[in-house]
């Protein structure tokens, strides 16, 4: 038998931590994972090694096509018909075409200058190395030199927008749609719960008419009877009846998103800004909105992505936007029976561009979250 | 020790909602440093009652009239009149995206104008006086009730209001948290401020009420001082609602 240690005297025991032992081999390390996530069960197990071998089907072949048997160097004639191996040179050939349409060599500088500060700043706000709202600021003054270096003028050369292309004219597209229509969704959101009878039916009778039709009738109406009800004398070009076209649905969309988060705000809210003296629009720009735009924040980028792919239909009203630069390419004499790497490097570029903003957006939510 | 100036007149007024008569011919007069809280049964327009005094609630007859100020329907009165009585909620309501400083000089900053550094200055004088200034940089969503409603008191505060209202500030409490937000109440009816509280805390109303104003379905019942009210109700309608709470 143990006697209890006693505590009285000068025979104090002293605490001695046992030492660890080493974690069960079948739960840490390669075997570990394995076991918990490949092969827990003889089902599991089964459906590993389908996947094995459909993976084993389809890798390799994959693999040699895109890299090993690629053909990356040489001319029109390095890729002879029939050959097995993806033609990258072909996307390399067309890599201007495809990301700036037929926009002068000579000027090239300028959409490269654009784009590289583009991309600087896409960084910056997926990174946050700067403070929200400077951000915001900068995502709103851009597009003014963006079209200036463009467009030129005011000491630039100028260039004709029939000349403009590609992923430029897609993301050009895009980001202006989303930086008008979201204030204007906002716009159209708050009017709808508007206590003003008229103020209420205009919203409402630009939203609901907008979101009951597809996309591709906006784009038809835009670009081919807008034309017919404008004021003589008053010559809007193609291009900026389709980007109109774009805010007007996406608007639509912004502001039933934006009132779904003007929803989760309680009366409480209001009645307390305004027993404080605060207006309606000091209280709706400081107290409600930040707070409603903050709980739809991923539906917003949900949108922001819709809207970029939906960029590719403008190709219908005759604009050659990067979708539709692929298309061409792939129909060039010079080059036929590359369909399938125009395609490849498309799906490839919208699903980096695609990817980024909606990781983008789930790394928001996540912040959200935790605070 | 009240001096006669008059601060809330209700004279008459009567207010629907749709066809539910909700107040019915309503008549007040509150002097100023007056004290005065108001129960009664649920539903039986004390809320509302008190929401009409900053126009939270519009009425639809009779005349009141908050600091020689007439409520119609001119904006400019009623933002005038409302950053000069300040109001604390059932809810609390505070800014739940503001921290705990930012909803204190909101409306100073915003309504009046004020400085940012002055109006930090009085937040943090306010948040002494309700005893949390070490909570200044916290969101509201990090505070206990009892921590928020004394926030809501000192945001309201911050206004330098003539008249505060408070609606059943302390019914979302738990137990242990009441006290705290009474006694801060306390303390500012004994510094002279005029206010109005809906409130079933009959304790407190002993304490700090001049008057104790009883209504129910629409009507100011009964009022008188708190001793008599409680010791000598004069209705039966009264004596019930005190005999269930009590
Ligand atoms: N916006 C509204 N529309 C219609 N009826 C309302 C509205 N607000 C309140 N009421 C009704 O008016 C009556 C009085 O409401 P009020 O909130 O003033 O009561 P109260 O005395 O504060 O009750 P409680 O003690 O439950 O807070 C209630 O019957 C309520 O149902
Ligand atoms: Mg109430």
């Amino acid at each position: 038998m143990n006697t209890p240690p006693s505590w009285s005297g000068s025979s104090l025991l002293v605490f001695k931590p046992r030492p660890s032992l080493p974690a069960p081999r079948q739960t840490v390390g390669i075997i570990g994972w394995l076991r918990t996530n490949l092969f827990n069960g003889w089902f599991n197990s089964l459906l590993t090694v389908i996947a094995l071998g459909l993976l084993w089907q389809t890798v390799p072949p994959l693999l040699s096509w895109a890299i090993f048997d690629a053909v990356w160097t040489g001319g029109s004639d390095a890729c002879p018909p029939g050959y097995e191996g993806a033609c990258w040179v072909f996307i390399f050939n067309k890599f201007r075409v495809l990301m700036v349409g037929l926009y002068p060599g000579d000027l090239l500088w300028r959409p490269m200058l654009a784009g590289g500060i583009f991309v600087t700043l896409a960084a910056v706000t997926v990174l946050r190395l700067m403070n929200p709202g400077k951000l915001i600021a900068l995502w709103f003054l851009l597009p003014l030199p963006f079209y200036w270096l463009i467009a030129g003028g005011l000491g630039l050369t100028a260039v004709d927008q029939s000349l403009w292309g590609g992923l430029m004219l897609s993301l050009g597209l895009a980001t202006i749609g989303v930086l008008i229509s979201l204030p204007l969704g906002i716009l159209l959101a708050l009017g709808r719960r508007s206590n003003v009878a008229i103020v209420k039916s205009i919203c409402v009778g630009i939203i609901e008419p907008v979101r009951g039709v597809p996309l591709i009738t906006i784009l038809f109406m835009a670009s081919v009877m807008m034309p017919l009800f404008l004021p003589v004398g008053l010559n809007i070009n193609n291009l900026l009846r389709v980007q109109i076209g774009i805010i007007l649905f996406s608007a639509a969309y912004m502001a039933e998103v934006v009132r779904g988060g003007l929803q989760a705000i309680s009366l409480g809210q209001y009645d307390a800004a305004k027993s404080l003296g605060l207006n309606y629009w000091k209280t709706t720009a400081l107290i409600v909105l930040p707070q409603a735009l903050r709980h739809v924040i991923p539906s917003l980028i949900g949108r922001c992505i819709a809207l970029f792919k939906d960029t590719s239909l403008v190709i219908i009203v005759g604009l050659l936007d990067f979708l539709g630069m692929v298309k061409a390419s792939a129909q060039d004499p010079e080059w036929l029976g590359h369909d399938t790497e125009a395609y490849v490097f498309c799906a490839l570029v919208f699903w980096i561009i695609c990817f980024s903003m909606s990781r983008y957006g789930r790394s928001l939510e996540r912040q959200k979250e935790e605070e | 020790m009240i001096s006669q100036d008059i601060m809330i007149q209700m004279i008459d007024v009567n207010k629907w909602y749709g066809n539910f008569h909700v107040l019915k011919e309503i008549n007040l007069t509150v002097h100023k440093g007056e004290r005065i809280v108001i129960c009664g049964p649920s539903g039986s327009g004390k809320s509302t009652l008190i929401r009409c005094i900053n126009r939270l609630e519009e009425h639809q007859e009779g005349r009141i009239i908050v600091d020689g100020i007439e409520l119609t329907k001119n904006l400019k009165n009623i933002e005038k009149i409302r950053s000069e009585v300040g109001m604390v909620f059932q809810s609390f309501n505070l800014f739940p995206h503001l921290t705990i400083l930012q909803n204190l000089t909101f409306a100073p900053i915003w309504a009046r104008r004020m400085p940012r550094a002055e109006a930090e200055k009085i937040a943090t004088k306010h948040l002494e006086r309700v005893r949390i200034p070490e909570q200044a940089d916290k969101f509201p969503g990090q505070l206990s009730g009892g921590q928020q409603q004394r926030v809501a008191i000192a945001r309201a505060l911050c206004m330098n209001p003539k008249i505060m209202l408070f609606d059943e500030p302390t019914s979302a409490l738990d137990p242990e948290m009441i006290k705290e937000v009474l006694d801060v109440m306390i303390e500012l009816a004994n510094e002279g401020i005029t206010m109005i509280c809906v409130s079933h805390e009959m304790g407190f109303a002993k304490t700090v009420a001049n008057r104790v104003i009883f209504m129910d379905g629409g009507e100011i019942v009964e009022e008188n001082e708190p001793n008599e009210f409680f010791n000598n109700p004069r209705w039966d309608r009264t004596q019930l609602f005190l005999s269930q709470i009590l």
